[in-house]
C-alpha cells in the first residue's frame, strides 16, 4: 500500500475524516501555505501546477494559475522547491497537473524527480484511465499513487473499472462541472456515494464545488473525507485564513447523521 | 509514446481521448451513436438530402482559366466550398453533427468558433433543427469578426465572448469544453475542426470528405485523370482532411497543407505547428502544438482567425510523419497577396484562410507543366474578411 492511502486509512481507522486542501503553487508563498495547512491538521495537500489552458478548472483556480504563471511558476521550479521542503513538510503531497507540462518535461524524468521531491500522489485531470498507460508503468515501483477521478456520469461498469485501478484514494467528483463550480449538489448524491463505497476497496474523498463548512460536514456523512480547492485558494489570496480554519474545524468535528 | 500504446482513436501515435473523466461517457455515447448512424441508410439519405437542397451541393469544381494563364503553369481548378450555404465548408460538418445530436436526443448544442464560420454554420443548423445553441468565441475574434457575431445572433444563437488567455480560438475551445463538462447530459458539442478527443477527428473528417469525394468525381469527368497536386489550408485541418482523404491512397497525387506563418516563422508570431514539431496534449488530443520550454501552450498568431490555433489535427500529424502530405506555411502578407490575386483574376474574393492555400498553390503552379493539374480547396468566401483586409492593406 502506498503512503498516501496508508495515511488516509489511518485517519479512517480512528473514526475521523480526511481533509485534503488544494493550493496553487506559485500563487502566494508555497512553503508558508503548506506549513499552515499542515499545522492546522490537513491530512494531505494537493499542490496545483499552473497551466496555460486549465480546462477542468473554474474561474478561481484559473485566475490563481494566471497569477502563478505571471510569477514565473513552472513544473521545473516547483519540483525544485518541493525538494527543499522535505525537512518541514511531513504530510503527503499530491501533485495536480495537466498532462502537457509532464509530457514536455519528459514523463520518466518527471516521475524520478517527483519521487525525489517526496511527492506521494498524482492527479492528472485531462488523463482518463484509457490514456493512463503513458505514465502508469513508471509509477509502479514508486510510492506515488495515481489518483483516479470518478464522475457522476461514470456508469457502474466504468466505476468498477476505475475503482479497481485507483491508488491512494478515489476522487469522487461531486458535480458535472469545473473546480469551484457553484451548481447545486444533486439531491441523490448520497446514492452515488453508496455505489462508490461498494465499488471501492480504498478510501473515497469528495471534491469539486465544496466551499463551506456546512458542505464539508454534509459530504463527510457519506465519504471518507473531502478535497477543498477553490475556497482555500481564494482564502489564501484574500488573506482570509479564518475561513480555512473554519473548513478544517468542520472536517474534524463529529459527523452529524 | 511507444508503438505499444497505439489504440483506438489513434493516428500513429497521435489522437486519443485526453479529457476529464466527466466527458468520457459522453464520448463513448457519441462514438456509438456515430457508428450506428454510419450504418443507417436513412441517416445517410437525410444527410445527403440536406447537403443537396439546403447546402447547395454538389458545388462546382471550377477551372480558373485566367489565373492559370496568368501564372503560366499548371491548369488550376478551384473546389468551390465558398458557394455553400453560409459561405464555407464548415456547414458540411455542422449539419452532420446536428443530425447526430438529434439522433442522440440532445436538444442543446455548444460550439467554439474562431473566424465565426463554424459558429455561423452551427447556429444555422441549430435554427434548422430547433436546437438551443451557445457559441464561445474569443474576445479578439469577436472584435475582428463582428459581422459573424451578429449573424449568429440573428440565427438565434447565444454568443459568449471569452476574455481568458489570448481571447482567440484556443481559449474559446477551453470555454466550450468547460461548458460541455457542466452540461454534458443534455448538450452535444459540435466541434468544428478535425481536432479534439476521439471520435471527433474521425467524425469531422467523415463529414468533410464530401469535398474530396466530389472533387475526385468531378476532375475525372472533366479531365479523365486525377490531379497532380492538391493544396488546402490548415488551421485545425478540417477542409484539408476532407479534401485529402479520398486521395491519400493515390500516391501520384501530391498533397500540400498550408498553415499560417503569421508575421513569419522567425518572428515567433505564427500559427504553424509543423514549423516547430513539438508534441503534446491539448483539447483532448495528442498532436503537434506550439508550446514554450515549460510545456505551456503558446498563443498562435495569424491575420486569419480561422487558422489562429496552436495545434494541428492528429490525423494531419500522422500524415506529416509518414510523409504522405507536405506541410508548409504562408505569411499574413503572402495570404493578402493571394487574396488579391484571386479577386482580380477570377472575380472571387476568397476567405483569408483559403488565401493561404491560393498563395502557396500559385507558387507551385508556376513551376508545374501546362498539362499538369492543380486543385485548390477554396474553403470559404472572403466577405467576412473585407474589413480586416481593408485595414491591413491601408497599413502597408
Amino acid at each position: 500500500m502506498k503512503t498516501l492511502q496508508t495515511q488516509i486509512e489511518r485517519i479512517k481507522a480512528r473514526g475521523q475524516k480526511a481533509f485534503v486542501p488544494y493550493v496553487m503553487a506559485g500563487d502566494g508563498h508555497l512553503e508558508e501555505q503548506l506549513l499552515y495547512l499542515q499545522q492546522k491538521g490537513a491530512t494531505a495537500i494537493e499542490v496545483g501546477i499552473p497551466f496555460s489552458d486549465p480546462v477542468a478548472d473554474g474561474p478561481v483556480i484559473q485566475e490563481a494559475g494566471q497569477r502563478a504563471l505571471q510569477n514565473g511558476a513552472n513544473l521545473t521550479r516547483i519540483l525544485k522547491e518541493l525538494h527543499t521542503l522535505q525537512a518541514t513538510i511531513h504530510i503527503p503531497l499530491v501533485l495536480m497537473t495537466y498532462l502537457n507540462p509532464i509530457i514536455h518535461y519528459g514523463i520518466e524524468k518527471f516521475v524520478r524527480e517527483a519521487e525525489a521531491a517526496n511527492v506521494k500522489g498524482l492527479i492528472i485531470p485531462d488523463m482518463p484511465l484509457e490514456e493512463a498507460d503513458c505514465i502508469q508503468p513508471f509509477l509502479i515501483e514508486t510510492d506515488i499513487a495515481l489518483v483516479q477521478l470518478i464522475s457522476l456520469t461514470s456508469p457502474l461498469e466504468r466505476i468498477n473499472k476505475l475503482a479497481a485501478a485507483a491508488e491512494g484514494f478515489i476522487y469522487a467528483v461531486t458535480v458535472n462541472g469545473t473546480t469551484g463550480s457553484q451548481s447545486q449538489f444533486k439531491s441523490n448524491l448520497h446514492e452515488h456515494f453508496e455505489v462508490l463505497e461498494r465499488a471501492a476497496s480504498i478510501p473515497v474523498l469528495a471534491g469539486f464545488g465544496i466551499s463551506t463548512p456546512q458542505q464539508v460536514q454534509e459530504m463527510n456523512q457519506y465519504v471518507d473525507g473531502v478535497i477543498v480547492g477553490s475556497a482555500i485558494v481564494k482564502a489564501f489570496h484574500e488573506n482570509n485564513n479564518s475561513h480555512i480554519d473554519e473548513l478544517l474545524a468542520a472536517a474534524s468535528s463529529p459527523i452529524r447523521s | 509514446m511507444t508503438e505499444a500504446t497505439i489504440k483506438k482513436g489513434r493516428y500513429g501515435k497521435f489522437g486519443g481521448q485526453f479529457v476529464p473523466e466527466t466527458l468520457m461517457t459522453a464520448l463513448q455515447q457519441l462514438e456509438q451513436a456515430y457508428e450506428e448512424a454510419k450504418q443507417d441508410p436513412t441517416f445517410q439519405q437525410k444527410l445527403n438530402g440536406y447537403l443537396k437542397d439546403y447546402v447547395g451541393r454538389e458545388n462546382p469544381l471550377y477551372y480558373a482559366e485566367r489565373l492559370t494563364k496568368k501564372l503560366g503553369g499548371a491548369k488550376i481548378y478551384l473546389k468551390r466550398e465558398d458557394l455553400n450555404h453560409t459561405g464555407a465548408h464548415k456547414i458540411n460538418n455542422a449539419l452532420g453533427q446536428a443530425l447526430l445530436a438529434q439522433r442522440m436526443g440532445k436538444k442543446k448544442v455548444v460550439a467554439e468558433t474562431g473566424a465565426g464560420q463554424h459558429g455561423v454554420a452551427t447556429a444555422t443548423v441549430c435554427a434548422l433543427f430547433d436546437l438551443e445553441c451557445i457559441v464561445f468565441m474569443g474576445k479578439e475574434d469577436v472584435k475582428r469578426q463582428a459581422l459573424n457575431v451578429f449573424r449568429m445572433e440573428l440565427l438565434g444563437a447565444t454568443v459568449v465572448s471569452v476574455d481568458q488567455g489570448s481571447g482567440t480560438l484556443k481559449d474559446a475551445c477551453n470555454e466550450a469544453l468547460r461548458y460541455w463538462v457542466s452540461n454534458v447530459e443534455d448538450t452535444h458539442y459540435i466541434l468544428g475542426s478535425a481536432l479534439g478527443p476521439h471520435p471527433f477527428p474521425a467524425i469531422v473528417r467523415d463529414f468533410q470528405r464530401v469535398i474530396g469525394d466530389e472533387t475526385r468525381r468531378q476532375i475525372l469527368e472533366k479531365e479523365g485523370k486525377l490531379p497532380n497536386t492538391i493544396v488546402a489550408c490548415v488551421g485545425g485541418g478540417s477542409n484539408a482532411i476532407g479534401m485529402f482523404t479520398p486521395f491519400v491512397e493515390d500516391e501520384d497525387v501530391a498533397l500540400y497543407g498550408v498553415e499560417a506563418a503569421g508575421s513569419g516563422i522567425q518572428s515567433g508570431l505564427h500559427a504553424a505547428a509543423f514549423a516547430e514539431l513539438q508534441e503534446g496534449v491539448l483539447h483532448g488530443a495528442y498532436m503537434y502544438i506550439l508550446q514554450d520550454e515549460h510545456g505551456f501552450i503558446k498563443e498562435a498568431h495569424s491575420i486569419s482567425a480561422g487558422l489562429d490555433y496552436p495545434g494541428v489535427g492528429p490525423e494531419h500529424c500522422h500524415l506529416h510523419d509518414i510523409g504522405r502530405v507536405q506541410y508548409d506555411a504562408v505569411t499574413d502578407d503572402e495570404a493578402l497577396e493571394g487574396l488579391q490575386l484571386l479577386s482580380r483574376t477570377e472575380g472571387i474574393i476568397p476567405a483569408l484562410e483559403s488565401s493561404h492555400a491560393i498563395y502557396y498553390a500559385a507558387q507551385l503552379a508556376k513551376k508545374m507543366k501546362q498539362d499538369e493539374i492543380l486543385v485548390i480547396c477554396l474553403s470559404g468566401r472572403g466577405d467576412k474578411d473585407v474589413q480586416t483586409v481593408q485595414k491591413a492593406l491601408e497599413e502597408k
